[in-house]
């Protein structure tokens, strides 16, 4: 057979070679130790050197041709095998992909942390205190001795126990005993928030023997009225979002603080919903009461072991729950103490919603 | 407290409009909670004149009427009142207008066959008084086709809340002297000339608790017909929301509610020698106004007479000596009580009445004479009769209180400039006397001297108060609080720090915060071993022990979860546990239900297990930033958990920072939760906070160059030997040159020895410099193979 005739042949059979195996058998065939062209390369020692010089490029180019040949041919079987088995792998991808569990920070941290963001930002830090209170420190050191009748519209829970001193125990009515301890303990000047859990044997729709309170303090020289006027409403634009958040304020009476001042803020009937923002006053518009305040009253200064004549501030309370409400639209407040974790997944915050002043405190849907 | 608009004019000189009226209050610290226009409630309300009356056809009890409304033809109305005949004025509620007692709107209808085009309305239907025997009549003279409320005098009924530092504001007179003072209108003082006493005061009046009762004062109106008070007065009444009773029992509610000033009317026929304050006897008992019986100690301040007690004073009066329709004779009583008394007592008897709330915080102790004198003319002149003379027992505590004064404090304490003569104006209309007052410049201070009525002025920032809230808060300006230079500080304390990055981490893991109450049921708390906060007065015997633990609120939550469907629970909650020692941080989740649902790739439900309450509580510690490789697994968990599914995690042998495992058969069942639960718990008081201003930087690391490798053993050990303590001593084996151990297997049965289990460890090294030649792998292995040896493990062949 000629050389020509052999590598036609090759090529031919190469092309029509059907799988892989088949390929092999070839390339024994031709390339192999035994091979027929690998016979053909070992007869070039054998040649004179013009023989050579003739025969011999066209043998290299036989086994070249032949080789690139098998390369091709296994490349394109392969690929048909690869094809093939692919198409025997296709996934219904309609069907679900492993679920993985979604948690949820409830609305009462994501407010906490949020007011505390915006207090950190006006140099309040965070304070607590104990909720099994004594009445010294819930009742007395606020200027409300023992006959005091606002101390019987607190609706207290007592325990029968009374600590070394004698104190009478009960659940704190309010976040305003952290005021106290916070000022003996560190004394003046000061800014703090507490928040935590209060009590009241109270329960309706919008009352719950536990809830949130958030109590702010400022204690320092030279500090007035206008300066809480400013802290509400600067808190209050940045916790809602809203630059349009109107305050009213009106005398009122606490025993703790002198002047004291509730604070309404004005909101507007948005398709049944009171969405906060805007004066009172205007049409379609009202007021809610919000906050207690006032400027911290001189016996209270003086039971927390300050002067006076010396240091004044002002402080203010108000309902963390119902800030929550407010902002986030819930409705009732028994639901957020229930657990229900379909109530947690709708109205709970992504962990990654923490709040930063620069993305805006509040976690939108 | 409620008043009607007339009734403030009647103090108050001025042509606000209620909704000025409304504002100006809110303004001055007297909350207005509502207004309401009784005018608006009557509209559709006509006088009508009854022309015609004839029996109904069809039925016994009903007429049909003609009638006349000023207006077109005469209505055809049917009626049922006994009363309705032709020639009588009446009230006519017009197609349209709505009922005010019962919301009923009025249209024309057919009664038994007969076209009725309108009501004739009784009082008690238009919420004017009980009568409901027939329909209104009115005067002969009234304007027919004149609106009813116009006719009625109709007035807006403002219901104001009043601060508990306020008494003096809880009569119309006080509140027009206040609203007065804000310049919305001019105070008219209300003086009444001392009534002619014909004869000696019958009755001796005294005081043996002068603590309790300082003054006393009183005097006999004889010859009285106690019958209806005249409509002006109850009008008033009815508006203050009281029902008018007879002539002088409305009487000392009228002048209570006018001027804030409680007082006493007794019939005299009742009583029994001298009339006396005194201390009541330990165990007297009293039978009070509202029908009930009240036992008295000798802290409680009662007036009495030879026969017993008749009034809880200042509370409320005795039945047996009240005022009836056959009282001829009574005796007046004025009297200041110790407001301190007052609250004592009523807080110990339960037991609230509008003249305790006043006493209590305060009536005006220069009000007694007036006072008397107000209540005799009002009753001469209603009822009748002749007065005595006045005996007066003791002495109220008249002196004014003198306050220094500041006027600059206004602007130091309250932010806003007002200047003196306008403060000393302010102050003035308030009842304020400034005993010497230099107005100009330079500072100074004013001596005040106070109303006594004013109970709540203690010092000069309570005058600061009078002057901010009359001169308006919305003139206080904002003035932002002092800040320091630059980017605000972090404030977060390293416990608060790990506590929200807590929180974020059970979030992250797939947990939903819940908030439980922090008051669980004595059995709930018993299913923990018990709570030591009890609550003396709980709201629910649910909610009556301070929670030891969080477990129990959550468990409960698992089970109304459970109950309402759901398959599968994450629940965590970060609260404190109330314990003998003080109150401390945890965070408790409750893993229950279905980890994973049953599915297409996963075949049945896979439940949860200790395991992954274990891996649940590994990750929140290293959240924490717990030292969780040196944390050794114990057991005694707690007696709600598996005894032999749950453990602690210990640094150190007793410092427990967290526990973790299934839950207690016997505790689900308590709980009433048919599905296993597993749950963990860390005491985050426990664990180490990190140190706060640490610094930022790192422990210097570059990673190996070498790459790492990895050598495999199999230890038969005894089942019961912890597999934790064999891979802690594997990778305690060589510390240069170990850096991972992990167990890949635990093994039993067919090839292991009954008794023994076989643990597969993957052990990682790593070399440092050059790679391990074949005797250092080798000598490794043996420290490996040796160091198991000594916990009794053998490698397996």
């Amino acid at each position: 057979m000629t050389i020509e005739s052999l590598g036609s042949e090759a090529l031919e059979r190469i092309t029509a070679a059907g799988d892989a195996a088949a390929l092999e058998a070839l390339r024994v065939e031709y390339l192999g130790k035994q091979g027929s062209v690998s016979g053909l390369l070992k007869t070039l020692g054998k040649m004179s050197p013009e023989e050579r010089q003739t025969e011999g490029p066209k043998i290299h180019a036989l086994r070249q041709s032949v080789t690139d040949a098998l390369a091709s041919r296994k490349e394109a079987i392969d690929a048909a095998a690869l094809e093939q088995q692919l198409a025997s792998e296709t996934f219904d991808l309609t069907l679900p992909a492993p679920e993985r569990p979604r948690g949820s920070v409830h609305p009462v941290s994501q407010v906490m942390d949020e007011l505390a963001e915006i207090f950190a930002d006006l140099g309040f830090a965070v304070a607590t205190g104990p909720e099994v209170e004594d009445d010294w420190h819930n009742f007395t050191a606020l200027n409300m001795p023992e006959s005091h009748p606002a101390r019987a519209m607190h609706d207290t829970f007592y325990f029968p126990d009374r600590d070394e001193e004698g104190r009478r125990m009960l659940l704190r009515t309010h976040t305003s005993p952290v005021q106290i301890r916070t000022m003996v303990a560190e004394g003046a000047p000061l800014r703090i928030i507490a928040p935590g859990r209060v009590y009241r044997s109270d329960s309706d729709a919008t009352h719950t023997p536990m809830f949130h309170q958030v109590e702010g303090l400022v204690i320092d020289k030279g500090i007035h009225l206008g300066h809480l006027k400013w802290t509400l409403e600067t808190f209050l634009k940045a916790f809602f979002e809203r630059d349009d958040i109107v305050l009213r304020l009106r005398p009122s009476y606490f025993p703790f603080t002198e002047p004291s001042v509730e604070v309404d803020v004005g909101w507007e009937n948005v398709g049944g919903r009171r969405v906060l923002g805007g004066d009172g006053d205007a049409p379609g518009h009202g007021w809610m009461e919000l906050l207690g305040s006032g400027m911290v009253n001189r016996r209270v200064i003086e039971f927390a072991g300050l002067d006076p004549d010396e240091w004044q501030g002002f402080a203010f309370g108000v309902g963390v729950d119902r800030l929550a409400m407010l902002k986030y639209g819930m409705d009732d407040l028994r639901a957020f103490f229930d657990g229900d974790i379909r109530w947690l997944q709708h109205y709970g915050f992504s962990a990654f919603d923490q709040p930063t002043l620069s993305a805006g405190v509040g976690a939108r849907p | 407290m409620k008043f009607s608009l007339e009734w403030l004019k009647y103090f108050l000189d001025t042509e606000a409009s209620a909704a000025e009226i409304s504002a100006k209050l809110n303004a001055i610290g007297l909350e207005v909670e509502g207004v309401e226009d009784p005018a608006e409630s009557l509209a559709g309300f006509r006088i009508a004149h009854v022309l015609t009356a004839a029996p109904h056809p069809d039925a016994d009890k009903l007429q049909v009427l003609t009638v006349d409304t000023g207006e077109g033809d005469p209505l055809q109305v049917v009626c049922g009142a006994p009363n309705a005949r032709a020639g009588m004025k009446g009230v006519l509620g017009l197609p349209g207008a709505v009922v005010p007692a019962n919301g009923m709107q009025l249209r024309k209808s057919a009664i038994r066959g007969v076209e009725s085009n309108g009501m004739m309305c009784s009082t008690r239907e238009l919420e004017l008084g009980d009568d409901h025997d027939g329909i209104i009549e009115l005067p002969d003279d009234a304007p027919v086709g004149t609106d009813f409320a116009t006719y009625h005098g109709a007035s807006p009924v403002f219901d104001v809340a009043i601060t508990p530092n306020r008494p003096d504001c809880m009569g119309v007179d006080g509140i027009a002297r206040d609203l007065a003072a804000s310049g919305i209108g001019t105070y008219k003082p209300f003086v009444q000339e001392p009534v002619a006493a014909s004869f000696p005061c019958p009755v001796e009046i005294r005081t043996d608790d002068p603590e309790g009762c300082p003054a006393f004062y009183g005097r006999v109106i004889r010859g009285v017909t106690n019958g209806g008070s005249p409509d002006w007065m109850q009008q008033r009444l009815i508006a203050a929301g009281q029902r008018p009773i007879s002539a002088l029992v409305d009487i000392t509610n009228y002048v209570m509610l006018a001027f804030g000033r409680p007082a006493h009317a007794y019939d005299l026929a009742k009583l029994n020698g001298a009339v006396v304050a005194r201390r009541a006897k330990d165990g007297e008992q009293v039978l009070a106004l509202n029908e009930k019986t009240y036992t008295l100690d000798s802290g409680m301040t009662v007036i009495a007479d030879d026969s017993g007690v008749h009034d809880i004073a200042g509370i409320m009066g005795g039945e047996h000596s009240g005022c009836s329709e056959s009282t001829t004779d009574v005796l007046l009583e004025i009297a200041y009580f110790d407001p301190d008394r007052i609250g004592a007592t009523g807080r110990k008897l339960g037991l609230s009445s509008d003249a305790r709330t006043r006493f209590e915080r305060g009536v005006d102790p220069e009000f007694l004479d007036a006072g008397l004198e107000i209540l005799s003319a009002l009753i001469l002149k209603i009822c009748g009769g002749e007065a005595s003379e006045v005996v007066r027992a003791g002495s109220p505590p008249v002196e004014r209180k003198l306050v220094d004064y500041e006027p600059l404090l206004v602007e130091k304490l309250g932010g806003v400039d007002v200047d003196e003569a306008n403060q000393l104006a302010i102050l003035s209309a308030l009842g304020f006397e400034a005993l010497n007052t230099q107005i100009g410049p330079g500072r100074k201070t004013w001596q005040m001297s106070c109303p006594p009525r004013r109970h709540d002025i203690e010092g000069p920032a309570d005058l600061v108060e009078e002057v901010v809230r009359i001169h308006g808060l919305d003139n206080v300006a904002s003035v932002a609080l002092p800040r320091s230079a630059g980017v605000a500080k972090p404030t977060a304390t390293p416990a608060q720090l790990m506590e929200r990055r807590l929180r974020r981490a059970a979030a992250a893991s797939g947990l939903n915060e819940a908030i439980t109450w922090s008051f669980i049921s004595e059995e709930e708390a018993a299913a923990v071993g018990g709570g030591r906060w009890v609550l003396e007065n709980p709201i629910s015997e649910d909610l009556k022990v301070m929670r030891p633990s969080l477990l129990p609120g959550l468990l409960s939550a698992v089970r109304r979860n459970m109950d309402r469907g759901a398959s599968s629970v994450r629940l965590f909650e970060i609260g404190r546990r109330y314990l003998a020692d003080g109150e401390k941080l945890a965070l408790v989740g409750v893993l229950a239900g279905e980890k994973q649902a049953r599915s297409w790739q996963g075949g049945k439900a896979v439940a949860f297990d200790a395991y992954d309450a274990k891996a649940h509580c590994l990750e929140l510690l290293e959240a924490a930033g717990a030292p969780v490789d040196k944390l050794q697994v114990m057991r005694e968990a707690g007696e709600f958990y598996h005894p032999g599914q749950s453990a602690t995690l210990r640094l150190g042998p007793k410092n427990v920072l967290a526990s973790f495992g299934t839950i207690h058969p016997t505790t689900l069942k308590a709980f009433d939760i048919d599905v296993p639960v597993v749950a963990f718990g860390l005491h985050l008081d426990a664990i180490p906070a990190k140190k706060a201003g640490g610094t930022f930087a790192r422990a210097t690391y570059a990673p190996p160059a070498l790459q790492s490798v990895e050598r495999d053993f199999a230890f038969l050990v005894d089942v019961a030997r912890p597999a934790g303590e064999l891979l802690r001593a594997v990778q305690g084996a060589d510390k240069v040159n170990i850096v991972a151990a992990r167990i890949f297997d635990d093994f039993r049965g067919q090839g292991v020895p009954e008794g023994k289990k076989s643990i597969a460890v993957e052990v990682t090294l790593q070399p440092g410099e050059k790679s391990y030649t074949d005797e250092e792998i080798k000598a490794i292995s043996e420290k490996v193979v040796g160091a198991a040896a000594k916990q009794g493990a053998e490698l397996r062949g």
